[in-house]
């Protein structure tokens, strides 16, 4: 069994390790490029969402290198995520690719199957060593979080931000030539130290964006356009709303009450928004507050289009907008989307939130001149 | 000797030059196309400006438009500044009170909310190019009629057609459908005019609050079909700045003037590089399968800049260039 599973982030640094503690192959897809989308455009329905693009190209590419069975988590939320798994099948067979699917349900589709699969996918001998290996890869994951944090602030405040972008990028074409959790945690220490060791310049005063929105856009950087380099070259710390990490805290650690942060988050957004509407609408809604509680300067909704979840948020972020005073930009997302308008209004946007701090220093401001 | 600063908007259509005297005046304007050709345009410009004006002293640069970063790294310029940012500046400097700035250029279509002088919200046209610059030099050229011409028709109608506005395409063929029915030419194009303000507005002015005073700016501008259109929607009159179609430009030459203010010294390199010579080339690097086209700029002999790759290996490989990617 050559196992693999779509690209979410830096899932898989964390993922690969996990599944090779307990002594499964793993073929991770390459890390999404042009080509990953190329292939996922033409074999997907032409209206799909992005995310469903990605990840059939991601499939592609990995049962090219021998991958034979497919590890994905299911929902059953009004979002089209829910069929992600069935529809993707079925398009792998009609290409005559004979590969296996595992589908992680929430555990209230049954225990019993789930349960079934873990053990299938992960080779589970005894349930000691799943929480061994279960606690190692928790603990991979958010290390490997940490790394994309560290890494995005060091940006914002170092003295020359390419430097980081030279750590980061060996990093992950380290991460492909490692093996087992042991050596992948060795190599995460290594790119700290490095990291730690950018030099900054502790004057700096970066203006703070929070990235809310859809999941998959956050969080993986071939699909945002690599959002947060962009904004941490311009000097910006941003900090995303959703990560690996508070998934699992929200969905697996906390199991069933959920995580503060995200409890926190539905009830601000309660009188906007006081019911699931599939994926992640109610939480941008009530991220949008959270960040403007907390002082950030901005917050931009990422949206993969035709995404209804986040459309429903987006329709409610203008009321958030003017209620809580916090600038809010909609960047809307798929195949088709130009590199240089997105930077114009990235740029425009910084612009805005630095006038607008400096207004609230001195009051008035008269544009410099 | 009387100080200059030079704004340089280096759009897709368009390219425009402005050179601003120390008290904010336009000394002198062009505005050429861009023809897909923007470093020889911009040589061409500066050629224009040594002719027209001799070797006058500038002080400062400022780019703009979507060519900016290539443009600021040929001339060294002191300001690098996204459209939108411009847009405002100027507009605040014709209108210090202004609340709302339309503004439409070749491809692509704006809205600047501000309030007691500041950028609060803005918003650009996503999915859709009707109503901009090249969309309508289309159209006028398909009912044979010019550019110039066609805000002039608009007002000699008083029955508009009703066109479908909501996508470019569909506003084409709407529109040669209802030249077969035989409506008048006036008519369709007054019918057109109305039909792409509402797109501007369900499309770009979605859910903004539009207030007035109201900047309109940009080529589209010049269209008084359109202005009309905006006037007879939003029930209230829109301003057009005199220099409407180089604003721009004369933001970012603002923002340069206040730039070099601070920092004392220009990094313009000064208008005789009209005669160096600049080569731009392509290539695929195939590193890995994001096969990212990288651009390397040459001037002269040296290599200015090498940008285009997301990895950041070009981009970093020469030293003290500007970083672009």
């Amino acid at each position: 069994m050559k196992i693999t599973f779509p690209h979410l982030g830096n899932v898989y640094i964390a993922g690969k390790a996990f599944l090779e503690e307990l002594g499964q192959e793993v073929i991770p897809p390459p890390r999404c490029s042009k080509k990953t989308l190329e292939i996922g455009t033409k074999y997907s329905p032409e209206t799909m969402c992005l995310p469903f693009k990605i990840n059939i190209g991601n499939y592609i590419e990995s049962i090219e290198k021998g991958a034979d069975t497919i590890l994905i988590t299911g929902s059953c939320g009004p979002c089209r995520f829910g069929y992600y798994s069935v529809l993707e099948q079925s398009i792998l067979d009609d290409l005559g690719y004979d590969v296996e699917f595992i589908v992680f349900d929430p555990i209230y589709e049954g225990v019993k199957k789930l349960k079934n699969n873990i053990c299938r996918a992960l080779n589970v001998k005894s349930y000691r060593e799943l929480i061994r290996a279960g606690n190692f890869g928790w603990k991979l994951i958010k290390k490997s979080d940490y790394l994309t944090h560290l890494s995005n602030e060091k940006r914002a405040y170092a003295v020359n931000s390419y430097l980081v972008d030279n750590i980061m990028e060996s990093y992950y074409r380290e991460v492909e030539n490692t093996v087992g959790g042991k050596n992948m945690l060795k190599l995460m220490n290594e790119v700290e130290n490095s990291l730690k060791a950018v030099k900054i310049d502790k004057n700096k005063k970066p203006i703070k964006i929070g990235i809310i929105g859809e999941i998959y856009t956050i969080i993986e950087p071939f699909v945002n356009l690599e959002i947060e380099k962009k904004l941490g070259h311009m000097g910006v710390i941003v900090e995303k709303s959703l990560t690996p990490t508070r998934w699992v805290e929200h969905h697996v650690s906390n199991f069933p009450f959920g995580s503060k942060e995200e409890n926190e988050k539905y009830r601000l957004a309660k009188p906007y928004i006081p019911t699931l509407v599939g994926g992640h609408g109610r939480e941008t809604v009530g991220s949008a507050i959270y960040y403007s509680k907390k002082g950030f300067d901005g917050v931009i909704q990422l949206l993969p289009l035709n995404c209804m979840p986040e459309i429903v948020a987006k329709s409610i972020l203008p009321t958030i907008q003017k209620d809580y005073d916090i600038p809010v930009m909609t960047l809307v997302l798929d195949e088709m989307t130009g590199e240089a308008g997105y930077m114009t209004r990235l740029e425009a946007f910084v612009d805005l939130l630095e006038r607008k701090r400096e207004e609230k220093k001195n009051e008035k401001f008269l544009y410099g001149y | 000797m009387k100080n200059f600063y030079m704004g340089i908007d280096v759009g897709s259509v368009s390219t425009n030059i402005v050179i601003l005297d120390e008290e904010n005046n336009i000394v002198w304007k062009k505005y050429l196309r861009t023809q897909g050709k923007p470093i020889d345009i911009l040589k061409e410009g500066l050629k224009e400006v040594r002719k027209e004006l001799g070797d006058i002293d500038i002080k400062g640069v400022g780019t703009t438009g979507s060519g900016r970063q290539l443009a600021g790294l040929i001339l060294g310029a002191d300001v690098v500044k996204n459209e939108i940012t411009c847009h405002a500046v100027s507009a605040l400097d014709f209108m210090p009170d202004i609340k709302t700035i339309i503004e439409i250029g070749g491809q692509d279509s704006k809205i600047i909310i501000i309030r007691d002088g500041i950028v609060v919200d803005f918003a650009m046209n996503t999915v859709c190019a009707a109503g901009t610059g090249s969309f309508l030099d289309r159209q006028a050229f398909r009912l044979g009629v010019g550019i110039e011409q066609f805000g002039k028709l608009a007002l000699k109608s008083d029955n508009p057609v009703r066109i479908a506005g909501r996508c470019a395409v569909f506003a084409e063929s709407d529109m040669i459908h209802k030249q077969q029915l035989g409506h008048n030419q006036e008519d369709i194009i007054w019918g057109l005019c109305q039909a792409l303000v509402r797109n501007y507005l369900n499309n770009v002015g979605k859910g903004k609050e539009i207030l007035g005073p109201i900047a309109f700016q940009g080529g589209v501008a010049a269209n008084e079909g359109i202005k009309r259109a905006f006037e007879d929607t939003l029930k209230q009159e829109v301003f057009i700045p005199k220099d409407f179609d180089v604003m721009g430009a004369v933001g970012v030459g603002l923002l340069a003037k206040a730039e070099v203010k601070r920092k004392k010294t220009t990094s313009f390199k000064g208008l005789n590089i009209s005669n160096i010579d600049y080569k731009v080339r392509g290539m695929e690097c195939n590193d890995c399968a994001n096969l990212c086209e990288v651009i390397e700029i040459q001037e002269g002999n040296n290599i200015l800049a090498r940008y285009g790759d997301k990895c950041g290996k070009w981009t970093n490989s020469i030293k003290d260039s500007s970083k672009l990617a």
